[in-house]
């Protein structure tokens, strides 16, 4: 073997390694990450965390069930205004439109989806604080919502266009309408991949803290119906960790270590067990 | 009106023979008004969206114009108001993350794409998804309590003592500032550039690694003289739409910049971004024009994010297009 040629395999050797190393590098990210919230917030977790309301600046102890319920309010309201605006407006792109309104859709969709979550933020301190003049449970939702339409429509549209077209002929033969041909055969036969999208998009709201700064501001009491400002998961965190307290970085901890453990679990269950064989599509 | 041209129908087979009573009647017609509102208000949020932006940043844009970009002053009871200091800081920590992230994402996705067998590939690349999935606020707070001291202790001690003649690394730290922010920022950002690059080059097609390598490259040569160069505006793409979430990011900048508003050369010195600033201080804003400048700061932003992820899809299309087109010859 001449030295040129050994020097050139050498290099590939080399450069080749170095690309796994990159690759380890970029995934044990992960690990470390999430060694370290269970680590610290494993330790600072208990049952009052889940329990209790925070307790006065300055006092120890105390938790964040307020949190807890106020994030799950937000989320399911946040849902009630993403899902059938996505998922309606991606049956309307994938089965009724023509090309021209489907790419106007798409379009607007794409950039909303790229718009910086802290911009929406504004947006809906605009048009859901400022006219009625609070912060509000619903104010915080209707920004999560807008995040979530970009990515259920354009999944659903996506997965509905990944129906055979012969399970559509064969429902249109029968003598199905178009309206039932979709409702009973072409959406059962991509839910499994619009519901994955659907609960992926869900995840990715639920730890955003920045549009919920001004919409719904965040509460240290119990936030009774949907017109009061309420706390959320990711908002506390925030706080807490800003603040000078030992105590509240403790429960920072434990409230990351909750948050991130259900967005995980969301994240493996969706991409798992209920998208098996399919491949799902990025936001 | 639809039976006019049925053609139109894009998927599913030709309706045009049934009348238009009869769609009536079985819901299509109904069906397709309902959803096509549904539709049509994803559009209509997208333009109030913008609207509102520009509206609600009148007061500044009249005011101060242009200037509003390039002044440094930002004193709340002086009502004086200009964008520099935060524009700085949004474009030194992205640009330190993108430093960072780049060659690290793309090394990681040659190595995805290219040499790690499908199983390990996928494998992988579900743990690169999940790393993506971890919200913002918790990066900060990693940031916080991780990067800092870090910074502090060893990275400022180091790169001071070896380069402190080099303005970059001049000056005191603290440990909040520019470097930390932009860590983290490469962090969160390693995901899509690995992402989106490994697509791309797959999408690259068979033959033209076959070609390289009968001609008697390296396993190396056929993926740096061929491959990469092929797949080069996706990846291109890939890096804009990193660019683009890098700007963008709140939570986790605004809990490590430090936020203190100045144009500083050293990259540990504390720094501000457009969105931390929005973040720290739209509640608490007192008066029009402080609250419209904010407004105006979410404008600038949003325009940045949205040139540079226009550029970047446009980018990642042309490239996955030709590499599929190419693969049907």
């Amino acid at each position: 073997m001449s030295l040129r040629l050994r020097w050139r395999k050498f290099v590939s050797h080399f450069m080749l390694t170095l690309t796994g190393i990159c690759a380890l590098v970029s995934v044990s990210v992960l690990f470390l990450i999430l060694g370290y919230l269970v680590f610290n917030g494993g330790t600072s977790i208990n049952w009052a965390f889940f329990t209790r309301l925070p307790t006065p600046v300055g006092e120890t102890g105390g938790g964040m069930a307020n949190a807890i319920i106020g994030s799950a309010k937000l989320l399911l309201a946040a849902s009630l205004l993403g899902v059938p605006i996505g998922f309606l407006g991606g049956v309307h792109l994938a089965e009724f439109s023509g090309a021209k309104v489907a790419s106007v859709v798409r379009y607007a969709a794409d950039l909303l989806n790229g718009v910086p979550s802290i911009v929406i933020g504004i947006f809906a301190y605009s048009v859901a604080v400022l006219p009625f003049k609070r912060f509000s449970t619903l104010a915080g939702a209707f920004a999560l919502g807008l995040m979530m339409i970009p990515i259920t429509l354009r999944s659903t549209e996506e997965f509905l266009k990944g129906v055979p077209v012969m399970l559509r002929e064969g429902a249109m033969a029968l003598g199905a309408s178009k309206w039932r041909t979709i409702t009973s055969v072409i959406v059962p036969a991509a839910y499994r991949g619009i519901l994955t999208a659907i609960l992926l998009a869900l995840a990715r709201v639920a730890g955003e803290a920045a549009p919920l700064l001004f919409t719904a501001f965040g509460n240290r009491f119990w936030s009774p119906g949907w017109r009061q400002p309420t706390a959320a998961l990711p908002e506390m965190i925030y706080r807490y960790a800003g603040s000078p307290y030992e105590d509240w970085h403790r429960q920072a901890w434990a409230a990351g270590l909750v948050l991130l453990g259900l967005i995980l679990i969301i994240n493996i269950l969706a991409r798992t067990i209920l998208s098996r064989g399919i491949s799902v599509p990025r936001s | 009106v639809a039976t006019a041209h049925p053609t139109l129908q894009s998927a599913g087979p030709v309706v045009g023979s049934r009348s238009f009573l009869s769609r009536l009647r079985d819901g299509d017609e109904i069906a397709r008004l309902i959803t096509f509102l549904f539709a049509a208000s994803v559009v209509l949020i997208t333009v109030l969206l913008v609207y509102e932006l520009w509206i609600n940043s009148a007061l500044p844009r009249q005011k101060f114009g242009w200037h509003f970009l390039v002044t440094q002053v930002w004193d709340p009871v002086m009502d004086d108001y200009g964008a520099l200091p935060f524009v700085y800081g949004t474009l030194v920590s992205s640009t330190v993350a993108l430093l960072i992230a780049v060659p690290l994402g793309i090394g990681a996705s040659i190595f995805l794409a290219e040499l790690a067998p499908a199983r390990i590939s996928d494998t992988l690349q579900f743990f690169i998804d999940l790393l993506a999935a971890v919200p913002s606020v918790i990066y900060g707070l990693l940031g916080m309590f991780i990067v800092i001291p870090f910074v502090r202790a060893t990275l400022y001690p180091a790169l001071n003592g070896a380069f402190g003649f080099l303005p970059i690394f001049k000056g005191p730290s603290y440990g909040p500032g520019f470097a930390a922010a932009g860590i983290i920022l490469a962090i969160m950002v390693i995901p899509y550039i690995i992402s989106v690059s490994r697509e791309v080059l797959l999408s690259v097609p068979r033959d033209q690694r076959e070609a390289a390598l009968a001609l008697g490259s390296t396993r190396w040569e056929s993926t740096w003289k061929v491959v990469v160069p092929f797949a080069k505006p996706g990846i291109m793409g890939s890096i804009f739409l990193a660019l683009a979430r890098a700007l963008g990011e709140t939570m986790a900048v605004t809990m490590v910049i430090g936020n203190t508003p100045q144009i500083k050369a050293s990259l540990f010195a504390p720094g501000y971004s457009i969105a931390a600033v929005i973040a720290n201080e739209f509640t608490e804003a007192t008066g029009d024009l402080y609250l419209q400048s904010l407004v105006a700061l979410g404008l600038v932003l949003f325009l940045l994010t949205f040139l540079l992820n226009g550029l970047a899809r446009l980018l990642i299309i042309v490239t996955t297009q030709k590499g599929s087109g190419r693969g049907n010859q």
